[in-house]
């Protein structure tokens, strides 16, 4: 029963150190005593790495980036004969190809990831308030901002940490398994990937410390996050689909610039769900043959050269996206400031 | 020794239409215990947390140690530790740690946490269980480690909120001596809030009575119930050994010729005299020249049970007799209370 807890206590308590004082800054001496800030991180972090709920989510991340892997892996031979040598680029397709038995890693990570946001969040606040520790911890020379921060930026730190230590055991597996060089740009790509799954994740986490600042109960913040999640993954698009039908007009008598445009309204009207941002995003990134998120005309796609595009490019067509996820971030995130900061804390 | 570190000047806090505190106006000074005394509901932790800063007050202002706890709360938290009615501790962490995380937030240097965390847990008698979780402690242990964590900070004043709720007796008289031999040893204040009367009578130098958010009284206990008791009748009970000499005559003559005796009961051998001010040398001069042997005299003392219950009567009959909106008999029992 103890075992694992043991275990991952050791294995990132030297991490644990290192985050801490990377946060604290270079001026931070050692003697001085931290900030107020830095050791609710620091607690904060090792709260999350001995939970038994960390362990459970870190384990169904792991099992899926495994299966993902490992389908990947044995489907890359047929995915590889149909491309140019110089253009291929291995890890990227490591990460994205699938024989349809299994989703990809980047589309499993659109649902698991705000699973791992909500599960890291939601009873963030409220969880203190019941125990009782909130009220003791704020009577405490500390500024109740430092206690919201540390609250969002320490799973945060958690994840990243976690997303690298899979991408690089990816990479690191997969130059052993091929002994394919790596290229600069899949580097980026990765990064830029995951700092987008962080992001992702980082979204559903403030979403659900918001929620955990407005109810009392745990349950009951868990299960309006879990709610939210559900209506972005699967409603969101059937109520799409019925507005669309019974709003716009039948594409049979309609230009092709006309179903263009509605093509295009209707894609935007999807974006408002942050999963499709981020599945967009991701795609985007992760294959670079990929040259628009909406329709091409023909007219557009005259004169192209069938080159994948550069990273530039890619982070060009998503920029909307990273824009997007980032202000639904901060929004929630000053939501819950906004409710947090003047209110009335009891036991 | 005017030396004033909380002062609370029209305090006022509303939820809505409903006034937790009404008015408020209280000064505590340096090194004194002082007990906030009232019913449950009677805006007692909400002037507490208003004095923290961790709520805002409705109007007036909190000055502690200087410094406005309303603008500037994290300072006051500097100087002021905080035991709220439930402590609760971080289940999963043990004790000690739990005590070192909050040496950690206070500013306490690294090197010096630790030695300070045992130290203090060996001051409120918890070093053998130091290293256990602190969800295993019970809820005398909750507090003892809670005043661990009020003192490892060193303030000036502490603030304790319900500090004897749900500890068994002799549990609360080793807590309560605990705090005041702190309080006597380093002059530091003391708030603290409570509804077991003979618990605050204890250890507090002055008591504040708050009921509906409003302070009836607030003084040395000796001064309350000499105020109480100048308002009420003396009761002096005088036992001899034997009754057959006081007769019918020596009665009459009592009740005529000391003026202000209102009643005179005679049951056994003893006889219970009811009179509007404190006539017992007169009484027992009496008594002596018409040849009774005293064998005892007791004078009524009203104590805090007393006082508290008186006020609380008071407002219970008036609240009956009202049958009116908080607020209205509040007024006429705040009237009679000046009287």
């Amino acid at each position: 029963m103890e075992s694992p807890v043991v275990y991952f206590k050791d294995l990132f308590s030297k991490k644990l150190k290192i985050n801490a004082i990377a946060l604290a800054g270079r001026e931070q001496v050692m003697h001085r005593p931290a900030s107020p800030l830095v050791t609710i991180i620091r607690k904060e972090i090792g709260d999350h790495v001995r939970s038994w709920r960390f362990i459970v989510l870190l384990v169904l991340i792991v099992l899926t980036f495994l299966a993902s892997m490992y389908v990947s892996v044995t489907n890359i031979k047929p995915a590889a004969a149909g491309e140019e040598p110089q253009q291929f680029l291995l890890y990227l397709k490591i990460l994205t190809t699938t024989d349809g038995s299994l989703p990809s890693f980047h589309i499993f990570m659109s649902f698991l990831g705000a699973i791992l946001g909500i599960g890291l969040g939601f009873d963030a606040v409220n969880a203190e308030q019941q125990n009782g520790t909130l009220i003791r911890l704020l009577a405490q020379p500390v500024y109740r901002d430092n206690l919201l921060l540390a609250k969002f930026i320490s799973p945060l730190i958690v994840i990243t940490t976690l997303f690298l230590s899979l991408a690089l055991l990816m990479i690191g597996g997969g130059l052993i398994i091929t002994g394919v060089r790596i290229e600069i740009v899949e580097i980026l790509r990765i990064l830029a990937f995951i700092l987008l799954t962080v992001l992702y994740v980082g979204f559903w986490l403030s979403l659900s410390i918001l929620l955990s600042v407005k109810f009392k109960q745990a349950t009951t913040s868990a299960l309006t996050a879990i709610g939210i999640w559900l209506f972005f993954t699967i409603f969101y698009k059937i109520v799409v689909n019925m507005i669309v039908k019974a709003f716009l007009p039948d594409p049979a008598f309609l230009s092709p610039d006309d179903i263009m445009y509605y093509n295009n309204v209707i894609l935007n009207l999807l974006r408002f769900s942050p999963s499709q941002l981020y599945t967009d995003a991701t795609t985007v990134l992760l294959m670079p043959t990929v040259r628009s998120l909406g329709p091409l005309t023909v007219e557009q796609m005259a004169g192209a050269i069938p080159t994948p595009l550069s990273f530039r490019e890619s982070i060009m067509i998503v920029w909307p996206q990273l824009t997007g996820l980032f202000a639904a971030t901060t929004a929630c995130f000053a939501l819950s400031y906004f409710f947090f900061m003047r209110r009335e804390i009891r036991s | 020794m005017e030396n004033p570190v909380i002062e609370l000047t029209g305090l006022t806090k509303l939820y809505g239409s409903l006034k937790a505190v009404d008015n408020l106006n209280l000064t505590i000074n340096k090194g004194e215990i002082y007990g906030l005394l009232g019913p449950n509901g009677a805006g007692k932790t909400t002037t507490i947390l208003m004095t923290l800063g961790l709520t805002e007050p409705s109007a007036g202002k909190v000055n502690v140690c200087g410094i406005n706890a309303t603008s500037n709360p994290v300072a006051v938290k500097r100087r002021v530790g905080y035991m709220p009615d439930n402590v609760g501790f971080y289940d999963g962490m043990n004790a000690l740690d739990n005590l070192v995380y909050i040496a950690r937030l206070n500013g306490i240097p690294e090197s010096a946490v630790r030695p300070r965390a045992i130290e203090m847990m060996e001051a409120v008698g918890l070093e053998r269980s130091m290293y256990k979780k602190a969800g295993t402690y019970s809820r005398g242990m909750k507090q003892r480690l809670g005043l661990a964590e009020v003192l490892i900070k060193q303030p000036d004043i502490i603030i304790l909120d319900e500090p004897t709720n749900g500890i068994d007796p002799s549990g609360v008289k080793e807590f309560l001596a605990l705090i005041r031999q702190l309080s006597r040893q380093q002059n530091i204040t003391v708030l603290l809030s409570s509804h077991h009367l003979n618990q605050v009578q204890q250890v507090c130098d002055r008591v504040g009575i708050f009921v509906e958010g409003r302070l009836l009284a607030s003084d040395h206990i000796s001064r309350l119930s000499d105020q109480l008791s100048s308002k009420e009748s003396h009761i002096v009970t005088i036992t001899v050994a034997d009754v057959s000499p006081f007769t019918d005559h020596h009665q009459q003559e009592i009740e005529q010729q000391i003026a202000g005796v209102k009643a005179v009961a005679v049951s056994g051998n003893t006889i219970t005299i009811t009179c509007t001010r404190n006539l017992t040398p007169e009484l027992v001069r009496s008594f002596v020249k018409n040849g009774l042997d005293i064998l005892g005299v007791q004078q009524k003392e009203y104590g805090l049970e007393e006082i508290y219950q008186r006020y609380f009567e008071n407002n219970l009959t008036e609240n009956e007799s009202n049958g009116k909106s908080g607020s209205l008999f509040q007024r006429s029992f705040f009237k009679k209370i000046k009287n």
